[in-house]
């Protein structure tokens, strides 16, 4: 993980955490978000007061275990969730646009356009029967009515191209099952980005590929973040691809933020217990080999029945050093100390600052 | 493509034989003997012994099951008891019909295209279409209705509901004739009057599967990541409906409905006794009470050769809608 990003993303001289840049505001804004799901089996807070922003050129990553509302999040920005199952609370605002309730046809237009998201399985997002040209083309004209099929497929071609699949071409003609994993994550990419969006989502894009592949769609998507200076949002699980390629970072856990802050702060110097377990439990390059990893113990929360106060005390092992608020009060998220970091914590800062020192930094933290 | 082509020909021809073989031998190797079965009361041994090598019953299994096979590629002399010269497709002749077994099916075998075909494109825009909307409209009122009148569609009997529109149209409200099949080409307007209710109640019974079929298909496809992605691109809901998930959903039902095809090809039954057509389907029922061995042959044959004819129709189909299929 001591590779260093093959673009930067942003001037050495930027502050960490968008919010407090001045001038037209972060290209998105979420605040207050909450999705909500009325099942039978009770009502499913799947996302439970988030904020966050992200300005163009800049990657924000949010990261969390399956469940913690992360692609919940994502799909809620792009308003793909079904307007009669979810209830979606607070405000989105991406270029200056507020897109809570507003109606499906203009959400429609700005998806694809301005807003483009990569899924995590190139495989089965990508329709079976039709040409990976065709559905780039598709998602061209979607936005272009005007124009010609011959103009539409140059563009796709050119993007295949920009993507770094070789004979673009020919592959054009091509159907899905013809590629390879890497490539067809590639042709995602070329998909998300044939209108020029200035919000890139990228769910989890690199969990289905192997480790290789991965690092060069990483490399990719940040040579087109300089390029076409988009804002991107990456979810992902795996701490190591934020720390590639993150400038901010989101950690979310039972549908809420936990700890939010630049890449620099969540990673090395974490504030939140729960921040902590994602560290120990990844294995490092520069850590003792023959250290054991340390899992998070127990499963993640219930979204219909949360545990009471602090969502993460059934697992924390910190939870009660501080009287019983951890089980009776629901943490705000705070200021951790250092400007632009926040954590949603009981526990004293110098406590946690203390408690990382000695349990955890010293057993080898992964962000290296 | 040529390869699939014809990988899937060779295929059907030895299915086809095989199917040939072992009805032949399941028919004229059973112990009765097909010579009693057509001599007259007043018969003794030498007269049947006759009869058995003039129809060439003594000869050695194998050389009969040739000449049956050269019978219908290029026609044989079956002997004067027989009609004689036998055209190809040479079927055999039948006793009991005392006609070329071929003749029969000449008469017969459109009685059952013509039911079969017009009900067949009835069922499937019915039961495909219905459960199309059913599953974008899911929950609503238009599905819960569409439900509930599938559900109890499948789960009624062909000659039940045939009873029903039979009392009503013919014997009741006397707007239709009593069924019958009149050609096509002879008087159209005549020819669907006299079958419209069997294409009706075939298509009642059998578009309410496809409906269910349908409906479930669209609701799957309706979740797959695919959809999500074409939602994503910024398209209508329209368009991703019509263009991605149609075409994803329909697959399976392509399958099944060539299927269905084939075999009601091969007899509609129960349709053609509920409404009195002498069909495919009738006249093998009956041979098989007569023991009227060469038909029995044949429609085994035509059966077979009508769901052969369908699978391949399927597969071709399957390789036009699904890429992936070409290549494998």
């Amino acid at each position: 993980m001591g590779r260093s990003k093959s673009a930067p993303s942003g001037g050495p001289d930027r502050p960490s955490v968008p919010e407090q840049r001045s001038g037209e505001g972060p290209y998105l804004q979420v605040k207050d978000l909450g999705v909500r799901f009325d099942t039978e089996d009770g009502v499913v807070r799947a996302v439970d007061g988030v904020s966050f922003a992200v300005e163009r050129g800049r990657t924000l990553g949010i990261v969390g275990e399956s469940g913690s509302g992360k692609s919940v999040t994502s799909l809620a920005i792009l308003g793909l969730h079904s307007a009669k199952r979810a209830t979606i609370t607070g405000e989105i605002f991406v270029g200056g646009r507020q897109l809570v309730g507003l109606p499906e046809e203009q959400v429609r237009r700005l998806r694809g356009r301005d807003m483009a998201m990569i899924f995590q399985d190139p495989l089965s997002a990508l329709h079976p029967y039709y040409t990976v040209g065709r559905q780039i083309t598709e998602a061209y004209r979607v936005h272009h009515p005007r124009a010609g099929k011959r103009e539409a497929r140059q563009r796709a071609v050119d993007m295949l191209g920009r993507v770094g699949i070789p004979q673009p071409a020919k592959r054009y003609d091509q159907y899905p099952h013809e590629f390879s994993g890497g490539m067809r994550q590639r042709a995602m990419i070329a998909m998300a980005l044939v209108n020029d969006p200035d919000l890139l989502i990228a769910d989890e894009p690199t969990t289905a590929l192997d480790v290789t592949v991965q690092a060069q769609i990483l490399d990719l998507l940040a040579d087109l973040q300089a390029e076409f200076h988009s804002a991107i949002i990456l979810i992902t699980h795996d701490l190591g691809v934020v720390s590639q390629v993150a400038d901010d970072v989101l950690v979310m856990y039972g549908g809420r933020a936990v700890e939010h802050g630049s890449v620099e702060q969540v990673l090395r110097r974490p504030q939140h217990p729960y921040t902590w377990g994602l560290l120990s439990s990844v294995p490092s390059l520069h850590g003792d080999p023959d250290a054991d990893l340390m899992p998070i113990k127990g499963n993640p929360p219930s979204l219909i029945n949360l545990p009471s106060g602090c969502a993460f005390h059934p697992r924390c092992r910190y939870a009660g050093r501080n009287g019983d608020r951890s089980f009776t009060e629901v943490p705000e998220l705070r200021p951790a100390g250092e400007e632009g970091h926040l954590v949603a914590c009981h526990l004293p800062a110098e406590e946690r600052t203390r408690l990382f020192a000695e349990d955890i930094a010293n057993v080898g933290v992964a962000a290296g | 493509m040529v390869r699939f082509l014809l990988k899937r020909v060779l295929l059907a021809v030895s299915v086809l034989l095989a199917v040939s073989i072992v009805s032949f031998l399941l028919f004229f190797a059973l112990p009765r003997d097909p010579v009693t079965g057509m001599c007259p009361k007043n018969c003794n041994a030498e007269r049947l012994e006759r009869v058995r090598t003039e129809l060439g019953l003594n000869e050695p299994k194998a050389e009969q099951y040739a000449n049956y096979m050269k019978g219908i590629f290029v026609g044989r002399d079956l002997g004067s008891a027989q009609g004689g010269k036998c055209e190809a497709p040479c079927l055999g002749y039948s006793y009991v019909n005392s006609e070329a077994v071929s003749d029969t099916f000449a008469r017969v075998l459109p009685v059952t295209l013509n039911i079969v075909l017009p009900a067949a494109v009835l069922w499937l825009a019915l039961g495909v279409g219905l459960g199309m909307i059913s599953a974008l409209r899911r929950g609503s009122l238009l599905d819960r209705i569409s439900i509930g009148l599938t559900l109890t569609f499948a789960s009624l009997q062909l000659y039940f509901v045939g009873a029903v529109l039979l009392l009503i149209f013919v014997y009741h409200l006397k707007i239709l004739p009593t069924p019958r099949y009149v050609s096509l080409f002879d008087n159209p307007v005549e020819w669907a009057r006299g079958l419209v209710l069997a294409w009706v109640t075939l298509a009642l019974l059998f578009s309410a599967i496809y409906a269910r079929l349908s409906r479930a298909q669209m609701l799957e496809t309706l979740s797959e990541d695919f959809v999500r992605t074409a939602r994503a691109k910024g398209m209508a809901k329209r368009q991703v409906y019509g263009r991605h998930a149609l075409r994803a959903a329909i697959t399976p039902i392509v399958t099944i409905a060539g299927l269905d095809v084939g075999g009601a090809l091969g007899g509609t039954v129960i349709t053609e006794t509920t409404f009195g057509i002498q069909g495919l389907g009738r006249t093998a029922v009956e041979a098989v009470r007569q023991g009227d061995l060469p038909t029995i042959m044949a429609t085994v044959l035509i059966s077979a050769l009508f769901v052969v004819i369908a699978n391949m129709v399927v597969d071709l189909l399957y390789a036009f809608i699904d890429p992936r299929v070409r290549l494998g």
